[in-house]
């Protein structure tokens, strides 16, 4: 018997019974729709995890003032600030493992060239943010150490700045200002794009800090830096460098073995896990449902199945009669039920793109959708339909024709 | 040497229900050569259906030997007697036994998908055993959308689709009028002499054995007597 025919039967058979085929796959709808989403929502979070490395660098440290309380109200991170340039300098000098320092205060200002306007984000910093942060610069150039040092008036601007203020024209040399200060323009960003928050990242300007501090940004704490961020030589010795950097700032900052650290070091690497381990609490959750609705899916389907097999025992009987082998009615209906596991499987696959984009849409968690997840799914379909489709078609099989004819 | 289609000998059939035993078969030996036409007649519960299945390979007798074609079935496994059934023999079952919600078209066909014909071909054959029993233009009908008689006949054209030596039959016209009857006893004839069909049919009827060269008759599982009428 040659595998067309029986399909084509099987086919037959299932549209008999539509509403009951339907229902019967349900199960594995449910089971493969929930795949789909777990294994969307895994590779979304490892596909942001990249994405926020490549925006914001690997082997990051970053050094935040502790947030300040004001009559009680704990304020933001970073509102009062306990970072010194000199604690950037200390850490640069005693830590070892450590490849950059970069000190960085971040103020909104409004940018002017010609009749051009644009508010952006403006950070102080200094020349080793560019390689910390992962930055090329496409024109021009970093800054020098003099110009860090005398403050000078110097500015290296990201690609949607260029776009806003020169539109077409080589902003390399050009002066503009910030807020009323005068900028000649040194180095053009290679873009970026948007990072994994959905944030243009080359919406940017970067000026010295000193500069920063007593030209642009009307500081009330002179001297002082939002952020200091630390890139480690490596993965392994990020570690080991946070607990130089709590020594060296605690002892810098005179706090003694029971004082409150008056800053606060973040990991990258800890709050990407974060991120993985709260995608990883959904994929298992997810799983969890999908392989239990697939059981439940391949336990319907045998049911049916042996319903099946009794309904038609005449049937069977009369095949069997006419030259039917055991193979035969065992290929029939174990193509039957990989039909029904298959089908359940599609109109999953179908469900689970749409609800891993309804996921998307609603709680903007990040969703992908590999083309592997789709052949798994369709695997594990296949695999409910033989594996539970094979007690019942084994049952049909081995049927006694005489009897078979006999039922009623 | 005329062959010999059908060789049984002392077959015996011992049904068990509970803790009774019944002989349904009792020492029965028939031979039916090429190009016969055997009517099987005797009383309701007689052994004509248990011998008519043991016949058709579809079950065994507790003892006693069965050659069919010069080949012992009775020592051969299930898919050995699938293939045996699917060559050898077409089957027209007590009752008309077609496969509901599948057009006659399709139930013709099935004989042929188990025994390896393309579809194509298939169809062809199809057809044309459904204009032998008369039934052209029928094809796309469900057993529920034609007549007792025109069931009896699409089972007619599947026994034969096959193109097999040995008809079994039985009782084919156990449900139809005497005018049906009359119309599917005369295409019987015409198979075996026309087409050179070997045919076992069971009746009740002495009207329908008429139709026959020999008749058998059946008693409590034996066999009472064996006429032949007419030479083949
Ligand atoms: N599966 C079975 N289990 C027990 N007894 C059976 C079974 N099949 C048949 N019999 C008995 O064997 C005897 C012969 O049955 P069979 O069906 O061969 O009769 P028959 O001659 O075909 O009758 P009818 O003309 O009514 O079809 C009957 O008495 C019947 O009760
Ligand atoms: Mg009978």
């Amino acid at each position: 018997m040659d595998i067309k025919s029986t399909l084509k039967m099987s086919l037959v058979s299932l549209k008999i019974n539509k509403m009951r085929s339907i229902l019967t796959s349900l199960g594995v709808i449910i089971g493969v729709s929930s795949v789909i989403i777990m294994l969307a929502v895994g590779e979304g979070a490892s596909q942001k995890i990249a994405k926020d490395m490549e925006s914001m660098g690997s082997n990051l440290l970053m050094i935040h003032s502790a947030a300040a309380t004001s009559g009680g109200v704990r304020m933001g991170r970073g509102t009062k600030p306990t970072l010194t340039l000199k604690d950037a300098e200390a850490i640069e000098k005693e830590c070892t493992g450590v490849l950059g320092v970069s000190p960085t205060s971040k103020e909104t200002q409004q940018l002017t060239y010609g009749n051009q306007n644009w508010s952006t984000s403006v950070t102080g910093t200094n020349g080793a943010y560019i390689y910390i942060r992962d930055w090329e610069i496409l024109y021009g150039r970093n800054f020098y150490k003099e110009e860090l040092k005398n403050s000078s008036k110097v500015a290296i601007i990201g690609n949607t700045v260029a776009n806003e203020l020169f539109g077409d024209v080589n902003p390399v040399n050009k002066t503009f200002r910030i807020g009323n200060v005068p900028f000649k323009i040194i180095g053009l960003l290679k873009p970026k794009g948007q990072n994994g928050m959905g944030q243009d990242e080359d919406d940017t300007v970067f000026i010295p800090i000193l500069t920063a501090q007593k030209k642009v940004f009307g500081s009330d704490f002179p001297g002082t830096v939002n952020m200091i961020m630390v890139k480690a030589t490596s993965d392994d010795v990020l570690n080991d460098v946070e607990q130089q950097i709590n020594e060296i700032l605690r002892r810098r900052h005179r706090i003694g073995t029971n004082g409150l650290d008056d800053f606060e070091v973040r990991n990258l690497a800890q709050m990407q896990e974060t991120i993985k381990s709260s995608a990883r609490t959904m994929s298992i959750l997810l799983g969890a449902i999908a392989s239990v609705s697939l059981m439940v899916g391949g336990i319907g389907i045998m049911n049916i199945m042996l319903v099946s097999v009794t309904e038609r025992t005449k049937e069977i009987g009369i095949r069997m009669a006419i030259g039917a082998t055991t193979f035969d009615i065992r290929m029939q209906f174990l193509i039957e039920s990989l039909l029904l596991s298959l089908f359940g499987g599609l109109i999953g696959i179908i469900i689970g793109i749409l609800g891993a984009l309804l996921i998307k849409a609603l709680t903007g968690t990040s969703i992908y959708i590999t083309c592997f997840s789709i052949l798994i799914s369709i695997g594990f379909s296949a695999f409910i339909g033989i594996t539970f489709g094979f007690y019942p078609a084994w049952r049909a099989s081995l049927l006694n024709p005489i009897e078979a004819l006999r039922y009623e | 040497m005329e062959r010999k289609i059908i060789e049984v000998k002392n077959a015996i059939k011992i049904y068990k229900s509970g803790d009774e035993e019944f002989r349904a078969l009792n020492y029965v030996s028939l031979t039916v050569y090429e190009g016969e036409f055997v009517a099987i007649m005797g009383a309701s519960g007689s052994g004509k259906s248990t011998f008519m299945n043991m016949l058709g390979c579809l079950d065994k007798p507790n003892s006693g030997s069965y050659f069919l074609d010069g080949v012992d079935v009775l020592h051969k496994d299930q898919n050995e007697l699938a293939k045996i059934r699917s060559k050898k023999m077409g089957f027209v079952f007590q009752g008309f036994n077609l496969i509901s919600r599948t057009s006659a078209i399709d139930n013709v066909c099935l004989p042929m998908i188990y025994s390896g014909i393309d579809e194509p071909l298939r169809i062809k054959k199809a057809k044309e055993a459904l204009r032998i029993v008369g039934l052209s233009g029928r094809e796309n009908h469900m057993p529920n959308q034609i007549s007792g008689g025109q069931q009896q006949r699409v089972a007619i054209a599947r026994a034969i689709v096959n193109d097999p030596p040995l008809i079994l039959a039985d009782e084919p016209t156990g449900n139809l009028d005497t005018k049906t009857s009359i119309e599917v006893m005369n295409f019987f004839v015409s198979l075996n002499e026309k087409m050179g069909k070997t045919i076992v049919l069971v009746t009740h009827e002495p009207d329908i054995a008429e139709f026959c060269k020999r008749v058998v008759t059946f008693k409590d599982g034996n066999i009472i007597s064996d006429t032949i009428k007419k030479k083949r």
